[in-house]
């Protein structure tokens, strides 16, 4: 059963996300990136991640995909026209990126040891309690920092949005 | 047709990671398009987070959330700010190809 739903979840997340990098037209890619980041919810609750999973869905699937259409629609963009110019750049591209793949699998299959394997429930500690424990005691100080991170963003999209540049 | 494994391995999520992490670098450098170079971006760290997610399934320690929890915060904040970026660029340009923008070359 668990070998099941990995494979049907991880089904979608590749096809949605070979669509993502195959249409020309942004608002396409966008809802592909939609159905990649609810399928990588659904593998984080078989994880046992409950927090992280519905984080997923309100931050990424909700608010950062919400801002991306929302651009899109703004700026009226429309599709691609021109190709890739460099031609080598097309041919090279692809086997390099096999290969890539084909080397981080193969020390993937061969530094993991086999013998761990993934159950549903076979880890329990994901929950907003456990998350929000060690968010704030051992992890105090990133977590603040990270408010004024998010300010400092805040301000910088207030400003670089709100007149033309010179 | 072998038959499928009672849990899945581990290896299994990362391999899936290595996947998504590499269409994620396909879209970056094949797309012309501004935005869906950014959501390429995007995808590449979900990837990640997914590594993150299963190591700690694997070390059975809530650390690997917390990770993933601050990519997520650093995601928003880079999607703000990139954004921010691309609607000013394109309010002095007029266009959302990359290759149109190149005053940084030489």
């Amino acid at each position: 059963m668990d070998a099941i739903l990995f494979l049907l979840f991880a089904a979608i997340a590749v096809i949605c996300a070979v669509n993502l990098v195959v249409q020309t037209h942004p608002i396409s890619s966008a809802l592909s990136l939609v159905g990649v980041m609810g399928a990588l919810a659904a593998l984080y609750l078989l994880l046992g991640g409950e927090f992280i999973a519905a984080a997923q869905l309100i931050v990424y699937a909700g608010a950062i995909m919400v801002l991306f259409i929302f651009v899109i629609m703004l700026l009226n963009a429309g599709a691609e026209h021109k190709a890739l110019k460099k031609s080598w750049v097309k041919f090279a591209g692809i086997p390099l990126l096999v290969a890539l793949l084909g080397l981080v699998s193969f020390l993937v299959q061969t530094l993991i040891p086999q013998t761990v394997g993934v159950n549903f429930g076979g880890f329990t500690h994901g929950t907003a309690l456990d998350v929000g424990r060690a968010l704030f005691t051992a992890y105090l100080l990133p977590f603040e920092v990270t408010s004024v991170l998010i300010l400092i963003a805040i301000l910088g999209a207030i400003v670089l949005a709100r007149k033309e540049i010179d | 047709m072998p038959p499928l494994p009672q849990s899945v391995p581990i290896a299994w999520y990362l391999t899936l990671s290595a996947i998504l992490f590499v269409l994620g670098v396909a879209g970056f450098l094949y797309r012309r398009n501004v935005i869906t170079v950014f959501m390429s971006i995007e995808l590449m760290l979900n990837a990640v987070n997914l590594s993150f997610v299963t190591f700690s399934y694997k070390l059975k320690e809530v650390d690997g959330h917390i990770f993933s929890f601050f990519v997520m915060v650093v995601a928003a904040a880079e999607a703000a700010v990139g954004l921010a970026i691309i609607l000013t660029v394109f309010k002095n340009r007029q266009t959302l190809e990359i290759d149109e923008v190149s005053s940084l070359r030489n």
